[in-house]
């Protein structure tokens, strides 16, 4: 980080802290404020926005952890998130569990299914890692509508989830389940913050940079590869169980295909690969950029109306891949560091250029 | 039909020709994704969209399902198909220049990305351009009611019947497998990209233009998408779909090995072989497994012999 001269930390505590300045404070708190006020000043379709954006935050927080940190590339979160959609469902449905149980309970179950994808990370690494992941990306919704047809909805792709309960309050309406997903988004990005600066996310960043090297330092590389697919799994497992239960249905009819997976990777890398603001700022700007151009299909369809079936469905794709390839070859570190950039800038002024 | 066993043996012999007929297409398209592998390393995720373009763009050529004669553009299927393959050799050469030139000495992910953008943009595009929905009036050759009967005299119920498409397919499909691989072996350009495959700074030492064999080794990419494109559409119709059903050649690729282009076009059988294979077993009782099989294969390869039948073992130096 550039820092002024003269501007160092006195302490342990002061060198560790998260929230370094006064600015930092109001900053978090400000944000804060707005996030958990949000329903009570904005519509429906803001809340319903804020509520997508915050799970899909959570998947490409996991994603981010095993791609951006420790290098290995997926191409299956959003089959994890159906496996901790399902898991979720099913312990609600037929284990009669609370939501608030079956959640954890899913993420671990996603967990485990990463797991045993991510035993493939040890013989092979690269691209042939990611085609590892594009057949657990092919076989687990293939898995979800070719097998248990009475518990997993069968060719439908689908079953209904009930909507979660807790004390009196009814989380139906999307404008109380958003608080579920805000405080989800928050722990978990608490605990990445923390994963990030400590011994396992040092070791994960090794395994990055150079695999061989890393072990030769003492890094398990099967341990903590294992410990970034665990993790990854098990954050889609609890976005996935967010999402299955605010769209009260579950199954390979809501997405969760192929498409899905290249999006998170999208989004991590519009955000930035290995930031704990990249997830943010990507996932952010990909949903904002998903309404932007169903507004366009939408005008353009009104125009056209003989051709709205191609024009609502095609701007998705097209405004997505252009982005994506304008950022790799621009900015290929993504929005977050440019937020540092002008940080710098600011921090540094005059000295700026 | 069955008699308990796990082969419907009955069915075995006419669905293990199918299968090699139908991986002939899928080994054409594995060759086109292992050729950009060879000379610059990239694996082009959007291969697949390659060949759903070029059959789009074949169907537009031969007048697009507008009443006969009304269309824009109205060619026979021979000059559309040429047509097409010019369009879509333009086609590589942009992406080359303008997506892939930009990335060079970036790192694997950013690559993999940059070719899943394209495929994104791709498939965007051509719902644009052609509409969403399936389009069945390709104009085949043959009708899919043709069918070439080989007798059989046995018990495999005295005859193997062919579908003409499938085996016309197969022969263009390995007609043009067999003439790329002779003009990678034999003639001077052909050897100008296997140099460079081999190494880019001695290629350039020996006077060969690294950048113009990237150029052309994606514009005879998208020249053997567009092929593979319109083998598919005469057997199963043009789609959205056909992007998804060209990943198949995923698998076929990892089996055949990264490097090697014979290789490509034996896992492409493979492949196919498998497919066929399952849908005469007794697996086919599980809806639609014969389009699972293909990736449980691709795990298999890769925790036993992750560089594939053909393929180079990389060792590596810190």
């Amino acid at each position: 980080m550039l820092r002024p001269a003269g501007d160092f930390d006195r302490s342990y505590e002061q060198d560790m802290a998260l929230l370094r300045r006064p600015w930092h404070y109001w900053l978090l708190g400000i944000s804060l404020l707005a996030a958990f006020t949000l329903p009570l000043w904005g519509d429906a379709y803001l809340v319903a926005t804020a509520n997508q954006i915050a799970y899909t935050i959570i998947a490409v927080q996991g994603l981010n952890i095993l791609t951006g940190y420790t290098g290995q590339i997926s191409l299956s979160q959003a089959a994890f998130m159906l496996v901790g959609g399902y898991a979720s469902a099913l312990l609600v449905i037929h284990a009669g569990l609370p939501f608030f149980i079956a959640l954890p309970l899913a993420a671990l179950a996603a967990g485990a299914i990463g797991l045993i994808f991510g035993l493939a990370s040890l013989r092979v690494k690269g691209f042939y890692l990611a085609f590892a992941t594009l057949a657990a990306q092919f076989i687990i919704p293939w898995l979800s509508r070719h097998t248990f047809k009475e518990y997993l909805g069968g060719a439908n792709g689908a079953i209904e989830v009930p909507v979660p309960q807790l004390g009196g309050v009814n989380f139906g309406e999307v404008s109380n389940f958003f608080y579920i997903s805000l405080v989800v988004l928050l722990i978990t990005t608490i605990l990445l913050f923390n994963v990030s600066r400590t011994r396992l996310g040092r070791a994960f960043v090794s395994v990055r940079d150079n695999d061989l090297a890393a072990e030769l330092l003492g890094v398990n590389l099967f341990a903590y590869k294992l410990r970034a697919f665990f993790i990854a799994a098990m954050l889609a497992g609890l976005a996935g169980a967010i999402k299955a239960h605010s769209q009260r249905g579950v199954g390979t009819e809501f997405g969760y295909g192929l498409n899905e997976s290249i999006i998170f990777l999208g989004m991590l890398v519009i955000g930035g690969l290995g930031t704990n603001l990249g997830p943010f700022l990507g996932v952010a700007f990909i949903v904002l950029l998903e309404d932007l151009s169903d507004l366009l299909g939408g005008v353009l369809a009104a125009a056209f109306p003989e051709l709205s079936g191609q024009l609502l469905t095609s701007f998705r794709p097209i405004f997505f891949g252009v982005a994506l390839m304008l950022f790799l070859i621009y900015e290929p570190r993504g929005l977050s560091h440019r937020w540092q950039l002008l940080r710098a800038g600011w921090r540094l002024r005059p000295f700026t250029r | 039909m069955y008699d308990g066993g796990l082969m419907n043996w009955p069915l075995v012999p006419q669905q293990f020709v199918t299968g090699i007929l139908n991986g002939g297409t899928i080994g054409l398209i594995a060759l086109g994704i292992v050729l950009i592998y060879k000379s610059s390393e990239v694996f082009n995720f959007a291969h697949g969209h390659l060949v759903m373009f070029g059959a789009f763009l074949t169907w537009w050529f031969t007048g697009g399902g507008a009443e006969p004669g009304a269309g824009l553009i109205d060619l026979p299927l021979w000059a559309a198909v040429i047509a097409a393959l010019i369009v879509s050799m333009g086609i590589g050469l942009l992406i080359e220049r303008f997506a892939l030139r930009p990335m060079t000495g970036q790192p694997l992910l950013a690559i993999m990305l940059m070719t899943l953008g394209l495929a994104q943009l791709f498939e965007g595009a051509t719902a644009v351009l052609f509409g969403v929905e399936l389009k069945s009036n390709f104009p085949a050759p043959f009708s899919p009611s043709d069918v070439l009967i080989i007798p059989f005299p046995g018990a495999f119920g005295d005859a193997i019947r062919l579908k003409y498409t499938l085996v016309a397919t197969f022969g263009v499909a390995v007609l043009a497998a067999v003439v790329f691989i002779w003009f990678f072996n034999s003639t001077k350009t052909g050897l100008a990209m296997r140099a460079t495959a081999e190494d880019h700074e001695v290629a350039r030492s020996v006077g060969i233009k690294v950048s113009r064999v990237f150029g052309l080794s994606w514009g005879i990419a998208g020249v053997i998408a567009t092929l593979g494109g319109v083998l598919l559409a005469t057997v199963s119709g043009v789609s959205l779909n056909l992007s998804t059903v060209a990943l198949i050649a995923f698998p076929a690729i990892l089996l055949g090995g990264l490097e090697s282009l014979g290789g490509a076009l034996l896992g492409g059988f493979a492949i196919g072989l498998v497919q066929a294979l399952v849908q005469a077993s007794r697996l086919i009782e599980v809806r639609n497994s014969s389009e699972i099989a293909p990736y449980l294969l691709l795990l298999v390869v890769l925790l036993i012999r992750p560089e594939g039948l053909f393929g180079q073992k990389r060792i590596e130096r810190i």
